[in-house]
């Protein structure tokens, strides 16, 4: 019986969920933003968990290195002293809480109420299957040992390059554009003066 | 091993907290930082479910939700800028000119 899948899990949720409320609590925005970090990093530990390792580096480097980064400048920039001392929630928090409330009740009974749809086969195996075409690909590139239908494939990063260049080229275009454009929108807002 | 129905919950739990967070906190950016949660609490579902159905496209699809999250968080945190500048203050009850 192996417990240590059960055991990270249970530790990396405690993780995610303390440094969650722990980020929507703290007064100071500096603290919430270094427990964002943490929460960030539990979540890459799930995703390690996953089987999705490349999405875990992506998720320390790119949330972590460079939007929680961003974050921290910006509360640099701005001067957050006074709103500290101020009343932290706004009026209408028991209508918010009543309203998180609600949501979490629904995604609780959609959860119960589909929770046969949820076996889809064992659990835990950590098994992609790519089609055929992919798996040629690799194997032409180099020798993967354990690399087919039902083996235990992980050059995790190899299959989502394969997706991303041959499945999702367009949307991979798009997402670029769209990085760009979010660029020229942050520098125009920014400036001073244009 | 753990059922997925275990992150199905965790990742609901951390998208109701990022709602609670975003409705009732007054510091604009830590409002942001409760969109970053949402964000997230999706992405770990994907996660979640490309493992369980051994599909890749969920994980493709958690790289372009982090794409958008890095647009956004240039974009927004450019507006927090803009807006500190003109109003000297990040209390979202003073920038409510466009409230019914």
């Amino acid at each position: 019986m192996n417990v240590l899948p059960g055991f990270f899990f249970y530790l990396l949720s405690a993780i995610i969920l303390g440094g969650a409320i722990l980020t929507i609590t703290r007064r100071n925005a500096v603290h919430s933003a270094i427990w964002l970090i943490v929460t960030l990093l539990g979540v890459a530990g799930i995703y390690l968990n996953q089987h999705a390792e490349f999405l875990a580096a992506v998720q320390v480097l790119v949330y972590i290195g460079g939007i929680m980064v961003l974050f921290l400048f910006v509360i640099m920039l701005v001067n957050l002293d006074e709103a500290a001392k101020q009343r932290q929630f706004n009026h209408q928090w028991t209508i918010a809480v009543g309203c998180a409330l609600a949501l979490m009740a629904e995604l609780a009974y959609f959860i119960v109420k589909g929770r046969e749809s949820f076996r889809f086969g064992d659990t835990g195996t950590g098994t992609l299957n790519p089609d055929a075409a992919v798996i040629e690909f690799l194997k032409s590139c180099r020798d993967i040992p354990g690399l087919g239908p039902g083996g235990f494939l992980q050059p995790n990063t190899e299959l989502i390059a394969c997706a991303l260049y041959r499945d999702y080229l367009l949307p991979f275009e798009i997402a670029s554009v769209l990085l760009l454009v979010a660029i020229v929108g942050a520098v125009v807002m920014a400036k001073k003066e244009i | 091993m753990v059922p997925i129905s275990y992150f199905l919950v965790l990742a609901a739990i951390l998208f109701v907290l990022g709602v609670a967070g975003f409705l009732f906190k007054r510091n604009i950016v830590t409002i942001f930082m409760s969109i970053e949660l949402m964000l997230n609490a999706v992405n770990l579902t994907f996660v979640a479910l490309s493992y369980h159905l051994r599909e890749l496209n969920g994980q493709i699809f958690v790289f372009f939700v982090m794409v958008v999250a890095a647009a956004e968080a240039a974009v927004g945190l450019a507006i927090i800028i803009t807006v500190f500048k003109h109003r000297e203050s990040l209390n979202v009850d003073n920038v409510d000119l466009m409230k019914l």
